[in-house]
């Protein structure tokens, strides 16, 4: 086959502390990637797979944004242009459902805002009137801002006020809702921000699109790790389902999902993750330059 | 006159295993495998061919063993069977070819599978694997091919995509790579093997052994692109396009849930992510691989399949103390013998005739408890066997950390759902002819993905009819 992907990272670059733009040459990815879809990286022979959001595509590159949390994804923010990656997979997940839906109003939150960045375009392209709301920490940990000028509005939140409204992105979106309620909502961020997002949401009845960044291992559906429980009443009794994100998602309606599983199983291997991460920064040294 | 008793296969000693991921069963040496296929008594109508799924011709392999000529025993294993050192480990014989075994009457059947594994693990040793490999025709290709040899020179020009690694696909593949027709396996994982690399563990298989059957396939010319998923990299319709035909060996893949309370809390593993994370991820090795896998102290373990034994004994590797329930009772376990028994000297805790109703955690949400009732077996089932009835007022709870659910495992629709003019059937499996062929004329299938889970030897049967199938479609 002629497309065999050979996965070199063909440019770097630093968008804030400790997140870093990859540009990778994977043909195949790039052909075939929608909105909303994500790739499964390994960074070395005996690494982890972890799921990052296919954030934009070129002819034969795709491009992620990626926040080191932890050991993983450290260890991938300090390759360099020019390094292979190990293996990588994708796309994977259903693609975002892209359709003229009239007012749709987009938050994103942290490396979230790469996620929502695709969705926005591709929605505005089908003739949406595109509100984006994006949030960080504080300005100099904004992301990706410049690249959503195509959106109708634009607003940005920070916590410690140093750019926009001073606040969350929940306080952006109760601003927008007084002044029209969007048909659909997309939000992508922190898994907190999701809920909080979709809380609201569900008092007005909004539908919500969450990307949900359940943890994963083969991300074909075939080992149930990722599974989240889904919540609906349909004529006053409760259904519950239980969804893979790898395949069912990751986007769901936010209003119905069991978030405080969701949140819970984000934390199963908190005490390895640690371990993991102290025994990798011996050997690596300092790393607060990321 | 027939030796009654088998000729034991040297196995590590349970103390010595419980605590690492080594191979159990040591294999025969030379001199063993030799005095074991001597008891054969190489039957003019072997009952034991009609018990084996690829028929292969076992009194046959058995008397070059005892000739002394492992290399022609080899060349008629592989004839049928393209990855003899697997199945010589994984098979159930005891209720294919042993089972079937006349010696049964009189004693223990011949140990085939043994025999079949010292075949294929001495011809790697000695290294005629691959040459022997390359010459290893089907039968029943070489009849198809036999009444007209110029279609070997069309067959050359002819492309095929195999969808799948797992036994299924690797079949089809080198039975279609033998014949020089240009083969591309794309598989979605990082490494080739489907459940034999997954599924199974090391210390039933190591992943050496698949890693060197797989890689045979190279020989042949068939070319293995890991890391593709089919359906989202490549569009089923693209794969039409750039193939003269396509085989689907995607397997059963998805595991069910019981779907009891508290099937969402930290701790309750399916048996396919527990094995996954064990074996391909090789969390075993936490933190050297950065992977991770909770185990804690007490692990239940649902189930009575190979995948509930698999998952308990690399639960008890990894230092827990492991309890199986299972709701029927020990007669109606499905999984290897075998593997009951090491199970069983390991030191594993069986509870029959129980079932889980429930989990419990607490306020952090991780496991602490299963909850279980007691069962007794009512009228048969569909299946001819007792069905399992609960009895009232009889529940009681294990303590438990982690808890693994092998109740089996359905149609993965990751590439179906891509692939929506495929006829399947109500359980989600595809459809197909006695030689794989489905829906669509020019896409055959096999494996657990027409037959829900099935064995190793039955998909790798269903890969080589369907290659079978493939010929003719592509030579007329
Ligand atoms: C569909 C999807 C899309 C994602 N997109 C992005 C993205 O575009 N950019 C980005 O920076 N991050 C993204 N993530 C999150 C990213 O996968 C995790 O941050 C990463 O796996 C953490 O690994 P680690 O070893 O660095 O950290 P760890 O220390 O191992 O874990 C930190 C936290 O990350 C989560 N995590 C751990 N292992 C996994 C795993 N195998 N799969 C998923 N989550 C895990 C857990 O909640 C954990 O508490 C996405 C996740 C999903 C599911
Ligand atoms: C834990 C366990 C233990 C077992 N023990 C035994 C035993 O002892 N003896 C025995 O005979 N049988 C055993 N079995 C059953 C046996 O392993 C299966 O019946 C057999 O592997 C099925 O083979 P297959 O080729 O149909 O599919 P699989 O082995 O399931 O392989 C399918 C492959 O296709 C890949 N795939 C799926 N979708 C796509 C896609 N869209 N694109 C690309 N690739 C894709 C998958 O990643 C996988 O690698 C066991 C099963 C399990 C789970
Ligand atoms: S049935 Fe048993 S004794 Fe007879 S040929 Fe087969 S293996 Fe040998
Ligand atoms: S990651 Fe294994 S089923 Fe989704």
């Amino acid at each position: 086959m002629s497309k065999i992907p050979k996965n070199t990272i063909l440019s770097k670059q630093r968008l804030a502390k400790a997140t870093y733009e990859f540009w990778i040459d994977n043909a195949l990815v790039a052909e075939n990637a929608k909105p909303g879809q994500f790739v499964i990286i390994r960074t070395s022979e005996k690494g982890e797979r972890i799921p990052i959001t296919i954030a934009d595509t070129q002819e034969n590159a795709f491009r992620i944004v990626v926040k080191a949390v932890g050991k993983s994804t450290i260890e991938l923010c300090m390759k360099n242009a020019g390094e292979q990656l190990y293996d990588i997979v994708g796309p994977l997940g259903k693609p975002s459902e892209i359709d003229c839906y009239g007012d749709v109003l987009i938050i994103g939150g942290g490396v979230g805002i790469a996620a929502i960045l695709p969705i926005a375009k591709a929605l505005k392209n089908a003739g949406n009137k595109v509100r984006v709301i994006l949030g960080a920490k504080t300005s100099t940990e904004l992301i990706l801002q410049d690249e959503f000028s195509f959106a109708d509005k634009l607003v940005i939140c920070t916590d410690d006020g140093s750019e926009g409204i001073k606040g969350t992105v929940v306080d952006g979106m109760m601003e927008e809702f007084n002044l029209e309620n969007p048909n659909v909502i997309w939000s992508v961020g922190p898994a907190p921000m999701m809920k909080a997002t979709s809380m609201i949401a569900a008092q007005y009845g909004i539908p919500i699109w969450v990307s949900l960044n359940a943890i994963m291992v083969d991300g074909t559906g075939m080992c149930g790790g990722c599974r989240v429980l889904i919540r609906k009443e349909e004529n006053g009794v409760t259904k519950e389902e239980i969804k893979y994100v790898c395949v069912d998602g990751p986007e769901f309606d936010g209003r119905y999902v069991d978030w405080e599983s969701f949140i819970r199983r984000l934390q199963q291997y908190k005490e390895e993750e640690q371990k993991a991460l102290e025994r990798f920064l011996e050997e690596v040294g300092d790393i607060s330059w990321l | 006159m027939a030796v009654k008793d088998r000729v034991p296969v040297p196995e590590l000693e349970p103390s010595v295993r419980k605590g690492n991921f080594l191979e159990v069963s040591q294999g025969y040496t030379f001199e063993l495998a030799h005095q074991e296929a001597q008891r054969c008594l190489q039957c003019k109508v072997p009952t034991c061919v009609s018990g084996c799924p690829v028929g292969i011709d076992i009194p046959g392999f058995i008397k070059e063993i005892i000739k002394g000529n492992l290399k022609k025993s080899y060349e008629i294993l592989k004839s049928y069977n393209y990855l003899p050192a697997i199945c010589g480990r994984v098979c159930p014989q005891e209720v294919q070819c042993e089972g079937a075994c006349v010696l049964n009457k009189i004693g223990k059947p011949i140990n085939i599978g043994a025999l079949e594994r010292f075949v294929a693990d001495f011809a790697s040793q000695e290294g005629f694997e691959d040459e022997v490999g390359r010459l290893s025709f089907s039968e029943g290709i070489s009849k198809e091919l036999g009444n007209a040899p110029r279609k070997l020179t069309d067959l050359r020009s002819k492309k095929v995509a195999v969808v799948g690694s797992g036994p299924a696909g690797l079949t089809a593949a080198s039975e279609l790579g033998k014949l020089g027709v240009q083969v591309h396996v794309y598989e979605a994982l990082h490494e080739f093997g489907g459940v034999l690399v997954y599924g199974i563990p090391e210390f039933r298989l190591p992943k050496e052994i698949v890693r060197r059957e797989v890689l045979q396939l190279e020989t042949l010319g068939v070319e293995l692109i890991k890391n593709i998923p089919v359906g989202y990299a490549i569009h089923p319709k693209e794969l039409l396009e750039k193939y003269d035909a396509v085989f689907i060996g995607v397997g059963a893949g998805t595991p069910k849930f019981m779907g009891i309370p508290g099937s969402e809390l930290n701790g309750v593993y399916s048996a396919n992510e527990f094995l996954t994370r064990v074996n391909l991820m090789k969390a075993y090795k936490f933190p050297e691989y950065d992977t991770p896998i909770k185990v804690g102290k007490r692990v239940v373990v649902v189930g009575g399949g190979n995948t509930a034994m698999d998952a308990a004994r690399s639960a008890l590797r990894l230092g827990a103390q492991v309890t199986v329930v299972y709701r029927r009772t020990e007669a109606e376990m499905p999984a290897r013998r075998a593997e009951i028994h090491h199970a069983k000297e390991e030191g594993i805790e069986f509870l029959f005739l129980t079932n889980p109703v429930r989990y419990i955690g607490n306020e952090t949400g991780k496991l602490v408890g299963v909850e279980c009732i007691r069962m007794e077996l009512g009228d048969p089932d569909e299946s001819g066997r007792r069905r399992p009835v609960p009895v009232a007022n009889s529940n009681f709870v294990i303590e438990a950390d982690v808890v693994i659910e092998a109740i089996g495992t359905e149609s993965n629709r990751f590439l179906l759902n891509q692939f929506p003019d495929l006829k399947t059937n109500k359980y989600g499996y595809i459809v197909t002819n006695e030689y794989g062929q489905t829906s669509i004329p020019k896409v055959f299938a096999g494996g657990d993905i027409v037959t829900g889970s099935a064995t190793v030897i039955l998909a790798m049967g269903a890969g080589k009819k369907a290659a079978e199938g493939i010929v003719k479609f592509l030579v007329y």
